[in-house]
């Protein structure tokens, strides 16, 4: 279908798309500014402040635990998320439109609200904060996430398959493993992809339920209060490039099969985008 | 076709996890919002209401409240300005890059909430990008000090974060428009203005309130942006409850606070829904 | 054809045909036994206490439209839904109470439903596998399935790869593979174009003759179920309208609605009085209780009276019976006026008036072209008594 041409649309376009990059260009184009943040042109072309990233003991720990935690919150989702998509799918309980809204709810409530009702849990329950707690906190928060894209992939699924395998003598054990299970990689996979790069960048969540140890937006987050260095434009840089290399993989693995970007904006994708600003 | 035990296998174990750690967890915090701290910082489990009351007649309470409400409304609404018609244009007048321009507005959002206040902060400071920029023009001769630490900021700031939030199902609703109900539009000779106003529009609807709901309601409980780019006057109902969980210690009344959170998202969420199957009919 | 709303048929009506059909068929008791099964969703009955025998090595086709509730039946055999009351026995075992993957049925689906991340011999091969066979053995079946199918060549293919033709024939070969005592097919040729849907149709009959297992076959398409089968159920609403081998269900129609969904026919509303069956100005001999009854008639045997040697006595006028004789093949005259001719290919299509608003439809061989009025017959025992009411 051909729409006339709009020259002001696209402009308009062309604005918001600028707008949307701005401040990713200026970090990017500022971690290479020997002056750091200030003023306007950027001079001094260095790699000053990547080498300073690169000795910077602290940060790297705070990677490590950040990669240990979003590991953990990928197997405790999935883990926990596949079963809720199959049962939301497949099986009929009183109770199961609340369960639905409440497996999702973390999507849509603020971070803090989330973040702050499991510090009290784990008060009251006499849990140290730690790794672990933000762990389950992550977890939590983003079975959502995995739930969402498992249903969806059961929903191209043919369940018809199902029966098939059954019919032919299989028990439901070996028909999940065999039939089902295979099916669903490509959805696993994506699913995984997508709650690692979201647990790396976690803050709302994780701001309440810190231990000793940081993760690696919290150790920025400590540093941006004592000032702005330049370093974090570095780091800030390399995780962001690190995190499109990730997407991207997640959204080409979502469109195999797919010949229109519209399946990938189709409702369940967007609660797992929004889950963005945990 | 599925068994009793396959459907119990199922069920139970995310059941069971979210009772745990969902249901639990607010269960305390509506608890907590019943009790008060003692002088002596100690959380007294004296079942009250005073952590109510003493929102509704303290008025900073009802101020930062409004502010947040007022920040969130503008976030929401520059967001659906910014996010529609990039929508409508990837959706409708892109037809050979559609998808790479899909994805680059993707993209931006796997830039780290935090990477991406920071980039706003040294953007707007005064020795900031923008003030650089404007000098070096001598558009201005000094700095500029409002684009910084104001309201001003954290609306800037979270428009940048949700407009690629509110694109999302707005596209999605838009790509779901059925193509030759267009064509028959324009068949009929009504102007693409008209027909975008009756067709298009309408049925882009639950993409819209969908996009909207998301803006607001997570505007409304950020707490980061007003810390980093916010300052004291761009506070929002969020800091407060981060506060009262620090420094302030008075759980119960944070926990009061986050409640009317709670009940406010779940409220908007439910009408929405509404909205949306009535919609749908 | 004038449109009868056939109401209600019995289940015993069933039986009765299926005691008959038992007895022709020559097979002790029969292999899977139905019994006064019932299955509802949500509120809305399918099946209402459907009974049906079907026998060791015959092609059983279930027949009805959508909604009659054959697929239903199906799935309840192959064990995909749980009945709500009544039984199923395979033999001398009760077949309801066990999963679907214990029960020796095989399924071919309307869409095949190969497993995509298999390749075409592990999909033959997944229920040998699922059922322990001896790894030794498998190759040599799989094999032997895929030949028999004609789809040796295809083995190592990915399913993808094959056109819906050759898929279907694969999902036979799997089905078949484990050797079940009955195959079920739930509409298996309702994807293929009409020249590859004839010749699947010829080979699934060799192949059943070949193997000897029961196939029981679903479909809405009843030239195919005449076709193939060695007795076709019409399902009608949940209940079993007629079972009986193709040329009894079309020569003898049960009810009304067995006449219409089968093939083409005249429905004749007429009064039975000492032995005489009036519709109209026609009449002719009928046996059976006196009162109204409906008549099935169907248009290949109206002919045109004139043209035919070896009609019977002329008989004075029109629409009378012919007189003592009583021979099975006395043919029925009457006059009527012609409405339309529809050219047709082999015989044309023609709408006879015949006054007070009875308007037949009839099947001529090369009439020429007809105009006016004429004359029609038509032989006694075409005339088939049919139910139409539910207290059949």
């Amino acid at each position: 279908m051909h729409m006339r041409r709009a020259p002001w649309l696209t402009a308009y376009a062309c604005f918001v798309y600028a707008f949307i990059y701005l401040p990713i260009l200026v970090l990017i184009v500022y971690s290479f500014s020997g002056s750091g943040v200030g003023g306007f042109p950027p001079k001094d072309w260095t790699l000053h402040w990547y080498r300073v990233l690169f000795d910077d003991g602290a940060l790297w720990a705070s990677v490590l635990n950040s990669m240990e935690v979003a590991l953990a919150a990928v197997v405790i989702s999935l883990g926990l998320g596949l079963p809720a998509a199959l049962a939301l799918d497949r099986s009929d309980f009183p109770g199961k439109a609340a369960f639905r809204r409440l497996v999702l709810l973390p999507l849509i409530l603020p971070g803090i609200i989330t973040g702050l009702s499991l510090l009290m849990l784990f008060v009251a329950a006499g849990i140290k904060l730690s790794l672990l707690t933000i762990t389950l906190g992550h977890g939590t928060a983003l079975i959502s996430v995995a739930t969402t894209e498992i249903f969806a992939g059961l929903q191209k699924f043919e369940r018809v398959q199902e029966e098939a395998s059954l019919d032919l003598g299989a028990n439901h054990w070996r028909t999940f493993w065999h039939v089902t299970f295979p099916n669903l990689r490509v959805s696993l996979i994506a699913a995984g992809l997508l709650i690692f790069t979201l647990s790396l960048d976690e803050i709302a969540v994780s701001f309440f339920l810190i231990g000793r140890d940081n993760t690696l937006p919290l150790e920025i987050w400590s540093r941006l209060r004592r000032g702005i260095t330049p370093e974090i434009n570095a780091i800030s840089t390399l995780i962001l490039l690190f995190s499109i290399a990730l997407i991207v993989i997640w959204y080409r693995l979502r469109m195999r099969g797919e010949r229109a970007p519209a399946e990938a904006a189709t409702v369940p994708l967007e609660p797992a985008v929004e889950a963005r600003t945990l | 076709m599925y068994t009793r035990a396959y459907k119990s296998a199922v069920t139970i174990p995310p059941l069971l996890w979210v009772t745990a750690f969902l249901l639990i967890p607010y269960a305390i915090l509506f608890a907590h919002s019943f009790w008060s701290v003692s002088p002596s910082q100690v959380i007294v489990h004296n079942w009250n209401l005073q952590n109510y009351l003493e929102l509704w007649r303290n008025p900073m309470y009802l101020t930062v409240l409004f502010r947040s409400m007022r920040i969130a409304g503008s976030v929401t609404l520059l967001a659906l300005l910014l996010g529609y018609p990039l929508a409508y244009y990837v959706s409708f007048h892109a037809v050979k890059r559609k998808d790479l321009l899909y994805q680059l507005v993707i993209i931006p959002l796997w830039a780290s909430y935090l990477v991406r206040g920071y980039a706003w902060k040294t953007i707007l400071g005064s020795d900031g990008v923008l003030n650089g920029f404007l000098q070096f023009l001598h558009i201005t001769h000094g700095p500029v000090q409002f684009f910084l630490y104001s309201p001003f900021a954290v609306v800037l700031t979270l428009t940048h974060i949700y407009t690629p939030f509110t694109f999302l199902p707005i596209y999605a609703s838009l790509e779901h428009v059925p193509r030759n109900m267009v064509e028959a539009s324009q068949d009929l000779g009504a102007s693409p203005w008209k027909t975008f106003l009756r067709v298009i529009l309408p049925l882009s609807l639950p993409g819209v309130i969908a996009g909207a709901t998301f803006a607001f309601v997570l505007t409304l409980g950020d707490f980061l942006a007003p810390l980093l780019v916010g300052g004291p006057s761009g506070i929002m109902i969020s800091n407060i409850v981060v506060s009262l969980f620090g420094a302030a210690y008075n759980w119960p009344l944070g926990a009061a606070i986050s409640l009317c959170m709670l009940v406010l998202v779940v409220a908007l969420l439910v009408v929405t829904e509404k909205i949306e199957k009535r919609l749908a009919s | 054809m004038n449109a009868e709303p056939a109401t209600g048929a019995t289940g015993a009506m069933g039986t009765a045909s299926t005691a008959g059909a038992t007895a022709a068929t020559g097979a002790g008791r029969g292999l899977l036994s139905v019994r006064n099964v019932e299955k509802r969703f949500g509120a809305r009955p399918v099946l209402r206490g459907i009974s049906i025998e079907v026998a060791a090595g015959e092609f059983l086709t279930i027949l009805g439209e959508s909604g009659s509730g054959k697929t239903t039946l199906l799935r309840l055999i192959a064990g995909f839904e749980e009945l709500d009351s009544g039984e199923i026995w395979m033999g001398d075992e009760r077949l309801d109470v066990l999963p679907a993957y214990r029960r020796q049925v095989n399924t071919v689906f309307q869409n095949y439903a190969i497993f995509p991340h298999l390749s075409v011999f592990e999909n033959v091969a997944f229920g040998l596998r699922a059922k322990g066979t001896a790894k030794a053995e498998i190759p040599d079946r799989v094999r032997q399935a895929l030949d028999m199918v004609k789809m040796g060549e295809y083995a190592g293919s990915a399913p993808s790869r094959l056109s819906g033709g050759q898929q279907q024939r694969v999902a036979l070969a799997r089905a078949l593979v484990n050797r079940p005592k009955i195959l079920l097919l739930d509409e298996p040729l309702s994807a293929l174009d009409a020249n590859l849907r004839k010749q699947m149709q010829a080979e699934l009959k060799s192949l059943q003759r070949e193997v000897g297992i029961t196939f029981i076959f679903v479909t809405h398409d009843q030239e195919e179920a005449m076709a193939l089968s060695d007795r076709v159920a019409l399902l009608r609403q949940g209940l079993v309208e007629q079972i009986t081998d193709p040329r009894e269900i079309y020569g003898r129609p049960a009810t009304a609605y067995v006449a219409q969904f089968i093939g083409q026919t005249n429905l004749l509303h007429a009064e039975v009085q000492d032995g005489v069956a009036r519709a109209g100005a026609i009449a002719w001999r009928a046996s059976g209780e006196a009162g109204t009854a409906t008549f099935s008639l169907r248009p290949e045997s109206i002919r045109l009276a004139n043209v035919h040697p070896a009609a019977q006595n002329s008989g004075a006028g029109a629409g009378q019976p012919t007189g003592q004789n009583s021979a099975r093949n006395a043919s029925v005259r009457f006059c009527g006026r012609i409405l339309t001719q529809t050219f047709g290919g082999a015989a044309d299509l023609i709408e006879i008036d015949c006054g007070d608003g009875q308007i037949l439809r009839a099947r001529i061989a090369t009439p020429g072209l007809l105009q006016g009025d004429a004359e029609f017959e038509f032989a006694e025992a075409d005339a088939v008594r049919v139910r139409d009411s539910a207290a059949g």
